[in-house]
């Protein structure tokens, strides 16, 4: 890929992500984020190819493995707690009344 | 184009798609839990493109598998472990930690990248390609570690376990951070120059100019501070993007990084504050020491549970009112078996959600679902605030700034202007409170001494289990 096309893609993803929030009700703002964030744990993808272009080089490898385990704590826990959080609202109350 | 590059092509158009309809399908309350796991769906998807894609090309040496693995179970187990255990009422700050950790990822990735220059990426050498590298792995560096330090912080002042120095209330913390600021620039142009070494210079000073904008900030304003850093976060990985030549990266950066500047838009507007006074105001206390935070309360009326279960007990209709306060008593169980009691007694019950209630904005609502309170009962703002004259009590739990009535008469208040539940136009209102310290705002609050406000002095849960057993002695709920 080259440099220029790079760029359209950062300028047309920014883009997409401006409009995708128009409106978000305030009860969704902590999920929201909490899952949003989640999603920026996709660097773990920067660290695999790390990993994998590393050849033998083991401090490279090690920087990959810590790197992939932060991304990961990132991934994981961020949509698990997201699940948490949104599983409350999802559940009926079945006791009313 | 070969099989392989066709295959990854594919996959990661498919997980965009997938993660853009995650993030609309997460602002909407209906489709919010399914919306999550598409998302994590495709990112998981995208793991098993780029894995495939160097499966079919250049293969995966074992030594790689090895550390691949390592990685992937310490993260996932403690990731998951956390979600698990974590109590509701420190959402915020858990938030804060995963997200200092996906910054922590980018910048090792740019460091990684930066030391041991990837085999293969260097053999015609550029003077152009190599200025857009060294330039997206100093953003990634200088973003990842502000993300980091910077949520790092913003947790450990949630926890409580760091307290704001008096120092940074003063003019001298913009000096530190230009001085912090300027040289992460020139540590940036002199990596561009050629000198390598300078790179921990950047890393260092970047960290700790994320420490030295943190710092300063009050504990009101964090959600919008955690929901900036979450967005830097992105933009992190989208500069890690651009380092490893990955279009995926850089678009779910970039989506991450525009949808959380949205987001911290929005909560800017329900806490009534403009971002530039988020970040470059201080502490919200700190302003409001000077102008009206300094009134002696004049008008105090104290109440015994007793009086608050008999008031109780003749009304039609009550508000209640939850803060910060009454999450951090847990009292949330408590609270919904006294509603319980009154709605059996045919008394209606409504809870009034401030748009930020809580320590986080829609914190409240996760906190009351978790006991049980049918979603039906929980009113947002605007909607309840016609309702407040035309109700018999209002029980204030732990919420201070919100029902502030400063907020709008005292055009000379820090709060002036911030959108408040109108709980004075109430017959009655009973505030239970610990004591008569102020809320996070640290500004005095007119309602307590209005003539129908009335304080239960008291711990939150103590206070409502003697409320249970006032009314179970009136015979409330009881049929």
């Amino acid at each position: 890929m080259s440099f220029i096309s790079l760029l359209w893609v950062l300028l047309l993803g920014s883009l997409l992500g401006l409009e995708l929030i128009g409106k978000v009700p305030p009860t969704l703002h902590t999920p929201l984020m909490s899952g949003a964030n989640a999603i920026s744990g996709i660097t773990m993808l920067a660290a695999l190819t790390l990993i994998v272009k590393a050849e033998g080089n083991v401090p490279l490898l090690i920087i990959g493995s810590v790197s992939l385990g932060f991304a990961l704590f990132n991934v994981v826990g961020g949509f698990f707690v997201t699940d948490r959080m949104l599983a409350m609202f999802s559940r009926k109350p079945s006791n009313k009344k | 184009m070969n099989l392989p590059v066709i295959i990854k092509f594919v996959i990661d158009l498919l997980a965009v798609l997938l993660l853009a309809l995650g993030i609309k399908g997460l602002s909407k309350v209906k489709s919010a839990r399914d919306a999550n796991r598409l998302a994590a769906f495709a990112m998981s998807l995208s793991v098993v493109g780029l894995l495939s894609y160097y499966l079919g090309t250049s293969g995966i040496a074992i030594q790689s598998w090895i550390w691949i693995i390592i990685g992937s179970i310490l993260g996932s187990l403690f990731g998951a472990i956390l979600a698990k255990k974590v109590p509701m009422t420190s959402m915020p700050e858990t938030v804060a930690l995963f997200n200092g950790c996906g910054g922590m990822s980018s910048l090792l990735v740019a460091l990684g990248v930066a030391i041991f220059p990837i085999s293969g990426g260097q053999e015609n050498f550029d003077f152009f390609k190599s200025l857009i590298n060294e330039v997206s792995i100093s953003v990634s560096i200088f973003v990842g570690a502000i993300t980091f330090t910077g949520s790092i912080v913003a947790m450990a002042k949630l926890q409580g376990w760091l307290s704001t120095p008096g120092w940074t209330q003063s003019k001298v913390r913009h000096f530190v951070n230009i001085v912090f600021a300027v040289a992460s620039l020139i540590a940036f142009f002199d990596l561009i120059n050629g000198n390598t070494s300078s790179i921990w210079l950047l890393v260092i000073v970047s960290s700790l100019l994320g420490i030295g904008v943190t710092l300063p900030i009050g504990g009101a304003d964090m959600p919008v501070v955690i929901s900036l850093l979450n967005s830097y976060s992105g933009i992190a990985a989208a500069a890690a993007g651009f380092v490893v030549d990955s279009q995926l990266l850089i678009v779910a950066g970039a989506m991450v990084g525009a949808a959380g500047l949205i987001l911290t838009q929005v909560m800017c507007k329900g806490m009534n504050r403009s971002l530039v006074s988020v970040l470059f105001g201080g502490s919200l206390s700190a302003q409001s020491t000077a102008s009206s935070g300094s009134g002696e309360y004049t008008n105090i009326t104290s109440c015994s549970v007793e009086e608050c279960a008999l008031t109780l007990e003749a009304a039609n209709k009550v508000i209640i009112v939850p803060g910060y306060g009454l999450a951090v008593a847990q009292a949330q169980h408590t609270l919904r078996e006294v509603t319980k009691k009154l709605e059996q007694n045919g008394i209606e019950v409504v809870y009034a959600i401030h748009p930020v209630a809580g320590r986080m904005p829609g914190h409240m609502n996760v906190l009351l679902a978790e006991a049980d309170v049918p979603y039906e009962q929980l009113k947002e703002m605007d909607v309840v605030n016609p309702d407040f004259p035309a109700t018999d009590v209002v029980l204030v739990l732990g919420a201070n700034d919100v029902v502030n009535p400063q907020a709008k008469n005292d055009s000379s208040s820090p709060l002036y202007g911030m959108p408040v539940l109108d709980v004075q136009e109430a017959r009655t209102v009973f505030v239970i409170k610990r004591g008569m310290s102020a809320g996070y705002s640290g500004i005095k609050n007119d309602l307590f001494d209005l003539p129908n406000t009335s304080m239960v002095f008291g711990d939150a849960k103590k206070v409502l289990n003697d409320l249970i057993g006032e009314l179970k002695d009136l015979g409330v709920g009881e049929k």
